[in-house]
């Protein structure tokens, strides 16, 4: 218990000493860290509008940050999500532009950009299984592979001149969350957070519930005492590359089927490798992604609201060091424990 | 550009004599858990002291604190009469204490002499490390106390009987003159341990000091000239090696008198259950491990595979557990032929499996002992309803099996990791036995368990027996071989070299045909 607790607290800690070194670099600039901070906060948290830009935002981070911790929960490192994620919100358009009559079109795009996504996960992960090739140099790879291949596909369905579809017709389209929420109403959250929300309880359910998920657990930390268990570890990482790739093909739709109801190239903007991130700090634990993704979501936007006074670089700045402290304080923890195990 | 020659360490451990340690009041806590309790314990130069008692008694605990690897909570170190203290195992060297680890801390490819000089380097002027000095120094170091090595060969090419000498040397080079080793005997074979020996006496009567941590009673009564009992974080007994009885060591570690193996029924072996026929298994380089093996274990019979580790016997195992696919030949379980692909397939037809090696493929470390209790079994209908497996469904299947086996402290949200490797070990057995599978392969069932629960192991694989299953058992140690099997097989370079029943053999019998000299080996 007291175990939990010392691990749970890590990532709180990593966050409270990140922006206390941030405020270094702010102070240095000459603008006064509390102040900022204050902003950040009121602006993200305080308002209707800031809420919804901070929702809107973590959605994404959510779904790609699940993909991530499945494989690594499995013991694989998927850093192939930017790929997968920008593959599915291709696929989402391409499905959603599908002359279908009306509800069956928002679901054959859901299903797109999940199968899109899981494809392209199960492809490293097959590679892995079957020859033994090192899925991060395969993930890494096929991201460069997804990015050219959409740009190539685009080609004959992107709008003239532009890097964009069409616009979607509306029966594609996720409602936004200010329909339901009037408070929320005039920023870009959408449905998607509903099913990001559900993912995660989703994964929970499969990691910690069922047969496979145990399977899954049991090959993420001790490959052979799987093998002795009657599982197949290379299966086993097969089949979490492809869930991965499926949450992380899902969280393209935030934007696509949800905010712009089109494709753009770009329009991930990162969110696949922030994932890792998200990851890292939500300790891998489905619950603890969707925290991280809501603090990363926060961190981006509140960055957009002090633009003015400070360089947009200190959000990447605190982006790094919330990582590089969330690692040095996950070690201090795990051998607090031990020594207090 | 000629630098001058640099001082060299100049290791000699007979140089000066062992000083006179003293351990007074030492106690040490981690957490609510007291591993040492005011326990003192005297270390005269020159003596052997045996320190015994069981797994978890608190024995290394006590040992990593006199090497400066714990500080202690309270109590006081004494070197010669004067109070030490050290902050850090670079220290305690300092004063001439050095500790061989059960698990080696050696650099697998680097050169026995690179890892004997190992932080303490002879280098030229400007860094550069001097290989050739440094093989020479422990060339000649090895030579002073007869410790047979190759200098030069990387210590991933070594046996296990010689990393240790490996390990025992790099303490001496470093200045030991206290020698503390935990569990030294634990990976050796008979003949193995025979030249450990020797090479401890040798020390002994060179004035090295020794501390020999085991629960082997046997080992400290040949070894020791003193010895303490440990039981539970105290020091419970002790006093001079000739006073003290085997059964008595026995009580005080235990805290109660151990009774001796029960008698076994001897009953009629029924139908084979295992058949392994012209079986050839290659290992992890390709080469052939198993080469055209032929037995069966029938219904109500223990076959005791007996051998050196590395004569096939893994192999053989883990091929019958569909842990590695057969090159050739055929296994049958109960009438049924087995494809050798896969261990779930197995494990369905019937098959129970204590592994060798726990923490590689008994169990999950990381995971709860609950989560560790399903291991294998997390497919049976009982643990859960269709694809779901709930934690609260396996707390209540693990509960009454932890305490069934006596896995301490039988508590299911507890991690893996934080059970003594005898309780880990609790754990596998209460596992794999409560299955009622109809085959048992029981690899070194009882390695690093203590007394008290091989007993209880022991036990429990007699009842498997007596209860009409096959079991096959591969051990190290010859006395639990000689004391359980129905039927002794002995392995010699993926052979079976000699098969004998308990009646009619002895250790020094099968040692020879374990070393290939079954039959021209004189006796």
């Amino acid at each position: 218990m007291k175990r939990r607790l010392l691990l749970g607290s890590a990532p709180f800690i990593a966050v409270a000493l990140a922006l206390g070194a941030g405020a270094v670099f702010i102070l240095a600039i000459g603008e006064s860290p509390l102040e900022l901070y204050g902003i950040m906060a009121r602006e993200c948290f305080g308002r209707g509008y800031g809420i919804g830009q901070t929702l809107f935002k973590a959605t994404p981070l959510i779904l790609t940050g699940l993909a991530v911790a499945i494989g690594f929960r499995t013991g694989v490192f998927n850093i192939g999500a930017e790929g997968q994620m920008v593959l599915g919100g291709f696929a989402a358009a391409m499905a959603g532009l599908l002359p279908l009559p009306g509800p069956l079109r928002l679901a054959a795009a859901l299903l797109a950009a999940a199968l899109a996504g899981g494809a392209w996960g199960a492809l490293p992960g097959l590679l892995k299984a079957r020859f033994g090739a090192h899925e991060v140099i395969n993930t890494m790879m096929l991201n460069f592979v997804a990015y050219a291949l959409v740009a190539w596909m685009g080609h004959s369905v992107f709008e003239h001149a532009t890097v964009r579809t069409a616009t979607l017709p509306e029966s594609a389209w996720l409602p936004r969350l200010g329909a339901f929420f009037p408070a929320l109403h005039g920023s870009p959250a959408n449905l998607s957070l509903l099913l990001a929300l559900l993912a995660a309880l989703g994964l929970h359910l499969l990691l910690f519930r069922t047969r496979l998920g145990y399977e899954l657990r049991v090959v993420g930390s001790n490959p052979a005492a799987g093998e002795y268990g009657g599982i197949a570890p290379g299966r086993a990482q097969a089949l979490a590359l492809a869930i991965s790739g499926a949450a992380a093909g899902l969280a393209g739709i935030a934007f696509v089927l949800g905010y712009k109801h089109y494709f753009e190239l770009g329009f991930s903007a990162g969110a696949g490798f922030l994932g890792i991130a998200v990851a890292l700090v939500g300790r891998n634990h489905p619950f603890g992604v969707v925290v991280a993704a809501l603090f990363f979501g926060a961190l981006s936007y509140g960055g957009l609201v002090v633009n003015q006074r400070v360089p947009k670089e200190l959000v990447d700045a605190l982006q790094g060091l919330v990582i590089l402290f969330a690692i040095a304080t996950q070690q201090v923890m795990e051998r607090l424990a031990r020594r207090l195990a | 550009m000629s630098a001058p020659p640099p001082p060299r360490p100049q290791p000699s451990p007979a140089a000066s004599p062992a000083p006179a340690i003293a351990l007074e009041g030492i106690t040490r806590r981690f957490g609510p858990l007291i591993a040492n309790q005011d326990v003192s314990l005297n270390l005269a130069p020159g003596e052997v002291h045996g320190l015994v008692g069981e797994n978890g008694a608190g024995k290394t605990t006590l040992m990593r604190v006199l090497c400066g690897l714990l500080p202690p909570d309270s109590g006081t170190i004494r070197i010669d009469g004067r109070p030490a203290r050290f902050r850090n195992p670079a220290e305690a060297m300092r004063a001439g204490l050095g500790m061989v680890h059960q698990h080696f801390l050696l650099v697998d490819r680097m050169t026995v002499a690179e890892n004997v000089v190992l932080g303490r380097e002879p280098h030229a002027a400007l860094g550069g490390f001097r290989r050739a000095d440094a093989e020479r120094d422990v060339a000649a170091l090895a030579e002073r106390v007869r410790l047979p090595v190759r200098v030069s060969a990387p210590v991933a090419a070594l046996s296990v009987g010689e990393q240790q000498r490996v390990e025992i040397l790099k303490a001496l080079y470093h200045g030991a003159r206290v020698l503390v080793l935990d569990e030294p005997t634990a990976v050796l074979t008979p003949q193995e341990v025979d030249e450990l020996f020797a090479v401890l006496r040798e020390l002994r009567d060179r004035g090295t000091s020794l501390v020999l941590i085991t629960h082997k009673l046997a080992e400290v009564k040949a070894l020791a000239d003193r010895i303490t009992v440990m039981r539970a974080g105290r020091h419970v007994g002790g006093g001079p090696a000739a006073e003290l009885s085997t059964e008595r060591l026995a009580e005080l570690m235990v805290g109660r008198s151990v009774p001796p193996l029960g008698a076994r029924a001897d009953r009629a072996p029924g139908p084979p259950l295992l058949e392994v026929a012209d079986l050839s298994v290659r290992d992890a380089r390709g080469l052939e491990a198993v080469r055209g093996i032929h037995f069966d274990v029938r219904a109500g019979e223990i076959v005791g595979i007996a051998g050196v580790e590395g004569n096939g016997q893994q192999e053989l195992i883990e091929a019958i557990a569909g842990l590695t696919p057969t090159a050739r030949g055929r296994l049958t379980l109960a009438g049924r032929p087995l494809s050798g692909r896969s261990a779930r397939e197995h494990t369905r037809a019937g098959l129970a499996h204590i592994p060798g090696d726990r923490l590689r493929r008994g169990m999950v470390a990381d995971m709860t002992l609950a989560e560790n209790m399903a291991l294998g079994r997390q497919r049976e209908p009982a643990l859960g309803r269709g694809p779901f497996l709930g934690p609260g469904t396996l707390t209540a299947f693990a509960r009454p099996l932890l305490e069934r086996f006596d896995v301490r402290p039988p508590e299911p949200g507890r991690l893996g990791r934080q059970l003594s490797g005898g309780n880990q070990q609790k754990l596998v057995v209460a596992r794999e036995l409560s299955r009622g599978a109809p085959v048992v392969l029981a690899a070194h069932p009882t390695r690093g368990v203590d007394l008290g629960a091989v007993a209880a192991i022991h036990a429990r694989l007699l009842a498997e027996r007596d209860a009409g299953r096959a079991v096959l058992l591969l051990s190290s140690e010859l006395s639990e071989i000689l004391a359980l099997s129905d039927r002794i097989l002995v392995m010699y370079e993926g052979r079976i070299v000699h098969e004998t029943t308990p009646a009619a053999t002895d250790e020094r019998t099968l040692g020879l045909f374990m070393a290939g000299r079954g039959n021209g080996g004189g006796s």
